[in-house]
């Protein structure tokens, strides 16, 4: 039984309270373990909030020239309170509880597709030696894990509200999501295989060459991927407005609205902060403060999707999930093999510029290569 | 093993963002499988067919722009050829030459936001609509130039057109078919060879061309099926049969097909515009519209004209006991007709492809239910 505090922190891996032995070393880290996760956990909180708002702002403003619209432009100087606006808006609203709902889950569900976000965060590196957990040794596969519980709480969410709309939303998000973290999973094992560390400070700093340049192929994949992750435009069926309306949060309001509204630029943030600490070289970067180089990425990584949900019509389920076993899979293992043994041939040192040309004509080759033995059209394969 | 099953009733509708207004379908689904679907339709009925029947030969043609409110223009048009005929009026070169350029022009509208919003169902959300709503927009405002009305135009009256074209509206819609090039081949660019549009777009909602002609389909939703057939050439009124365009046909019959039909159909109005326009500079100005009487008594008897409205075969069957108001209003709307082959279209198919062939069959409610 774990009675005490002092408890806690020995039961604790050594990452965690490793910054408190020694505080000069670990930059901001406070001194006191129980003064450095409130500071920390209320930062995360104030940090996630700011950069939802700011990529609702973003996404409304990015897209709008795109669509030949202006965009918000009446609160605040280029409409920079639009979001304060939505959010004051979105908690006055009356809180609706459908009769048939299942109460408790209906009531979780909101919170339980939140939380991830802000735990994931915990590990994320935005700075040198700066965080909640500054430097996990297993961060990357507590990512991986802990973003497994979206899956859940989206389920939850369609089930719990007893409607049929929801759960088609539901359904088809626990398909997509559990076929999507494969390839993405295959994909970041390829860069571990790389820098030989889980950690995903370790990861940052073993990037001397952005691993977007390195490892074209999985970063293209986690990319495609993330969109999944996501459920951005090309993959946004599970809450496709033109088909099943919101799909899972159909009958969610107010607040709890609010909620998945959160969790969802949350997650948009906590996946372009991970192809940004993957792939593009976190928040290293010449001339500027490391931590603005870092919201750089992340913006320029979500602009991409944007972009991207700006220009392509959705697919359709059956088409999803053929892509996902199809398509990726097989190209992440292939990707998985070609890393490994470029691994060895380099003799664990595979980060260097020799590789680049090599990598990226290899992905060209194998991306359309397998393209043309797999095709998305046809009408529906329904297996009776 | 075997897991028990069981298939859901959902309701699609008539509150829905994809139904086009207020259509309402009963779909039986196993799991995403579509396996049965029950159209229901009625809810903006507003007895439009009865009232005419109260109201003048001229007070009607205000209910005609409420047809099918995306394309007035072309109602007004098929209704006024029908009186016309009906009543025996002849029409002024000059008017005739008026119409055909704003139905023409309608008829682009129609199609911009047929292709708008299809592919908008198909999940590419906002860009392809506003490309297409620019260009629409520019339409508007030279409708608006013409009869100072963007949407609702009884423009198109018994004898004629309600007023001459201003002179700067020549001007104008030369302009905008000079530019209008240029945006379509934009709009093209941006998604005909977009993977994801063409595997969600080729093979699904397919019909074939014998059971379109068996279910009365019209318009671009039979062309695509490859039935070569449109009113303008092959039953060809008023002056058609001195512009020289194609008829677009598809071969599959498919959603793209009908994507595509539309498409092309743009530039073949285009070009009928053009057209229209070098002839109408070579007419001496004159009267545009034959004075008739504003209580017009038609004799006795029967009439059905069919135009090639934007939608399809739109048809006015007008029945006169000689009195001042039809004795009997019917209308053959289009898109109510070719909506009847959407349960043939769909089952078997996906929720997604429900909605997109829903989308491309091109309905406006007003003009299914009147």
């Amino acid at each position: 039984m774990i009675t005490t505090p002092q408890e806690i922190i020995t039961r604790m891996p050594a990452s965690v309270w490793q910054p408190f032995d020694d505080p000069l070393d670990s930059g901001w880290a406070v001194d006191n373990f129980w003064a450095h996760w409130g500071l920390f956990s209320v930062g995360i909180i104030g940090f996630v909030l700011l950069v939802v708002m700011g990529f609702i702002w973003f996404e409304r403003r990015f897209i709008s020239p795109m669509q030949l619209r202006i965009g918000p432009n009446r609160c605040g100087p280029f409409g920079l309170l639009q979001p304060v606006a939505d959010a004051v808006k979105v908690m006055l609203k009356e809180d609706i509880v459908p009769n048939l709902a299942d109460k408790v889950v209906h009531f979780i569900a909101p919170i339980a597709i939140f939380v991830p976000v802000l735990l994931m965060f915990a590990v994320i590196p935005v700075h040198e030696g700066v965080g909640l957990i500054p430097d996990l040794n297993v961060g990357i596969l507590f990512v991986i894990a802990v973003g497994s519980i979206e899956t859940i709480a989206v389920f939850m969410a369609g089930w719990g509200s007893n409607n049929k709309y929801s759960i088609l939303g539901a359904m088809r998000s626990v398909a997509m999501m559990v076929s999507y973290e494969m390839p993405m999973a295959f994909a970041v094992v390829a860069v571990v295989l790389v820098t030989g560390t889980l950690s995903l400070q370790g990861i940052v700093q073993a990037q001397t060459i952005p691993f977007a340049l390195l490892l074209p192929m999985a970063f293209i994949l986690y990319f495609i991927g993330a969109l999944a992750e996501l459920q951005r435009t090309p993959f946004d069926l599970l809450e496709a407005e033109s088909e099943i309306i919101a799909g899972y949060h159909i009958e969610y309001s107010g607040m709890k609205f609010a909620m998945f509204y959160l969790g969802e630029y949350g997650g948009a943030i906590i996946q372009s902060a991970l192809i940004t600490t993957l792939f593009l070289a976190g928040w290293k970067g010449p001339f500027l403060p490391p931590f603005l180089w870092f919201m750089i990425k992340l913006f320029a990584v979500f602009g991409m999707i944007v972009w991207i949900r700006a220009t392509w019509p959705r697919v359709r389920i059956d088409q999803l999930m053929s892509f996902a076993w199809k398509y990726m899979l097989p190209l992440s293992i292939v990707n998985l093999l070609i890393v490994a043994l470029e691994v060895i041939w380099f003799e664990g040192d595979a980060v260097t510029w020799w590789l680049v040309p090599i990598n990226i004509v290899i992905c060209g080759a194998l991306l359309t290569g397998w393209a043309t033995f797999f095709k998305l059209r046809g009408g529906p394969q329904v297996e009776s | 093993m075997t897991i028990k099953t069981e298939l859901m009733a959902l309701n699609i509708g008539p509150h829905h963002p994809s139904t086009h207004g207020v259509f309402r379908m009963r779909v039986t689904l196993d799991g995403e499988v579509v396996k049965d679907i029950e159209p229901v339709f009625g809810y903006l009925y507003r007895g439009l067919e009865k009232l005419a029947e109260g109201r003048t030969y001229t007070q009607n043609i205000p209910l005609t722009d409420r047809l099918d409110y995306v394309s007035s223009m072309s109602c007004n048009y098929g209704y006024c050829l029908a009186v016309e005929k009906l009543a025996s009026i002849q029409v002024p070169e000059r008017a005739n030459y008026i119409r055909i350029i704003v139905c023409e022009l309608q008829r682009m509208i129609n199609h911009m936001i047929a292709v708008g919003f299809f592919i908008n169902d198909l999940g590419a959300f906002g860009t392809p609509i506003m490309y297409m709503w620019r260009e629409r927009d520019k339409l508007l405002d030279l409708f608006e130039m013409l009869c100072g009305q963007r949407f609702l135009y009884n423009y198109i009256r018994i004898g004629g057109v309600s007023h001459d074209i201003p002179p700067e509206f020549i001007p104008a819609v030369n302009k905008f078919l000079d530019d209008y090039i240029g945006y379509h081949k934009e709009m093209e660019a941006l998604l005909k060879e977009n993977e994801i549009l063409k595997a969600r777009t080729i093979g699904t909602g397919v019909i074939s061309a014998d059971r379109a002609i068996n279910t009365s389909m019209s318009g671009p939703c039979l062309r695509a099926t490859g039935v070569d057939w449109d009113l303008r050439r092959d039953k060809s009124y008023s002056i058609y049969d001195r512009f020289k365009f194609d008829v677009i046909i598809g071969e599959n019959g498919d959603n793209y097909d009908r994507y595509r039909v539309r498409m092309g159909e743009l530039i073949e109005s285009h070009s009928i515009v053009r057209q229209a326009l070098e002839q109408l500079e070579d007419l001496q100005p004159g009267p545009v519209r034959t004075e008739t009487p504003n209580l017009l008594r038609p004799p006795k008897g029967d009439v059905y004209v069919a135009t090639e409205a934007p939608k399809g075969e739109l048809g006015f069957y007008i029945v006169s006991n000689g009195s001042i108001a039809p004795y009997r209003w019917h209308v053959r709307s289009p898109d109510f007709i070719n909506l009847t082959a959407l349960r043939e279209m769909v089952i078997g198919g996906m929720i997604a492809d429900l909605i997109a062939t829903f989308g491309s069959i091109d309905i406006c409610l007003a003009s299914v239910d009147r």
